[in-house]
């Protein structure tokens, strides 16, 4: 992980300022997370919610949104006060203002979607410290320039939705035999009797547990231990 | 009395930071690979969340609560500030971890040098602001909710050594190769949360 994150850093210090805006450089901080520097699979970042919230695939959907939003605005702003944050007190001063994002999304999901802010509930707060806001801004943000940073924060949270969404797309289809609330077991005519496994957070453990073994196979990568 | 049990019992076992919320899973994972560590930071865990959720129910309810204010003045009584929740609660928790890392600092430098790399990283441990929030949906009182914070302490750090002891023995097994180290891991905590699940039959 620290070498991908190191290489992260180092791709970036060298883009210039005169570059377009999509040069091949951003497009890679957006494209990488997706897989190859997934958070959640090779960085193990922001796991807490998304064993949380993947029991259906709506609110995973929503949080995968406030997370997106929130690790973008969160990296632009540090990125563009990052000469003048102390080191000392940096994890205060990022801490706020991650929190004042998380409290803007909290606020708009209790005014416009109440229902699944209901279902969402502390695990709306916890994206303050969702790890993949933290490590994005203390691995990229606080040594780069405001766009991409803001691009890197997009990217992390595209990487962590498309996860969330997969997961919870398994684990509504087996646990209640549905997606997005549409029976489809029902639909072709089979009558499912829904798996209580997949309801818990363990079956969306085992489930992640499966999709790091079908990636890193796919790719070819392994740990020692 | 027998409340407070029931709370530390339940805050342990039954709703266990790690197999029931998973909650602080991302230094959990990280630290589990020995067991030694793991125990230094369980227990640096349980300090912050035995201190920082009173700490914080006494923001809750002498701030943030609708109408808390009124024991400054009673023209304050129909504020409420409750979205403040997040900001203050995380600025308790990060406030408090700074401080304490100073103090052990100064004054235990051997403690520091066990635990220096892991303090900082306790403030975005979602366990600690999970806890709080948490603590602030329910009708605790002061009594109950340090008492809260010591279980979920507890609770975080037997699963943590209990894993760090799994992945001991693990080293000697053959997993399959891409299966190995992070996979097998998730696999693990997932089995070992069904294992858990066998708590939630106690009624307390």
């Amino acid at each position: 992980m620290s070498t991908e994150v190191a290489e992260s850093k180092a791709a970036a210090v060298v883009v210039k300022e005169s570059e377009p805006l999509f040069s091949k450089k951003n497009r890679k901080l957006l494209q990488n997370p997706l897989d190859g520097d997934n958070p959640i699979t090779v960085q193990v970042l922001g796991i807490c919610s998304a064993l949380a919230v993947t029991v259906q695939v709506k609110p995973a959907i929503v949080m995968s949104l406030g997370v997106i939003f929130v690790t973008a605005f969160s990296s632009l702003f540090i990125s563009l006060i990052r000469n003048t944050i102390p080191s000392r007190i940096r994890i205060i001063v990022q801490l706020s203002i991650v929190a004042m994002w998380v409290i803007i999304v909290d606020q708009v999901l209790k005014a416009y979607a109440y229902d699944v802010s209901k279902q969402l509930s502390t695990y709306v707060g916890l994206i303050i410290t969702n790890c993949i806001v933290m490590g994005r801004l203390e691995a990229f943000a606080m040594g780069n320039k405001p766009w991409p940073s803001f691009l890197d924060g997009i990217g992390n949270g595209l990487g962590y939705g498309v996860i969330l969404v997969i997961v919870a797309f398994f684990r509504e289809l087996f646990g209640s035999g549905s997606v997005m609330g549409f029976k489809i077991f029902e639909a072709v005519g089979i009558n499912y009797q829904g798996n209580g496994l997949m309801m818990l957070p363990a079956g969306a453990c085992v489930i992640i547990g499966l999709i790091i073994w079908a990636q890193r196979a796919r790719n070819g990568y392994s740990e020692e231990h | 009395m027998e409340n407070l049990i029931n709370i530390g019992i339940k805050s342990i076992f039954i709703e266990n930071m790690i197999f029931a919320y998973f909650l602080g899973m991302c230094s959990y994972l990280a630290v589990s690979k020995n067991v030694k560590t793991a125990f230094g930071l369980g227990m640096a865990v349980t300090f912050v969340l035995a201190t920082t959720i009173p700490l914080n129910y006494l923001v809750l309810n002498y701030i943030l609560k609708p109408g808390a204010l009124a024991w400054l003045s009673p023209s304050l009584a129909d504020i409420d500030l409750s979205f403040l929740t997040f900001i203050l609660f995380i600025a308790v928790i990060a406030a408090f971890v700074q401080l304490t890392e100073m103090a052990v600092e100064k004054f235990s430098p051997a403690l520091y040098s066990a635990l220096g790399i892991f303090l900082p990283l306790i403030a975005v441990n979602c366990s600690i602001l999970g806890g709080a929030l948490f603590m602030s949906g329910r009708p605790y009182t002061l009594a109950e909710s340090t008492v809260y914070g010591v279980g979920s302490g507890i609770g975080w750090l037997l699963a943590v050594v209990a894993l760090a002891a799994i992945r001991e023995r693990l080293k000697y097994s053959n997993v399959p190769k891409p299966l190995k180290g992070l996979g097998i891991t998730f696999i693990i905590v997932g089995l070992m949360s069904l294992g858990f699940l066998s708590f939630m039959g106690f009624s307390l």
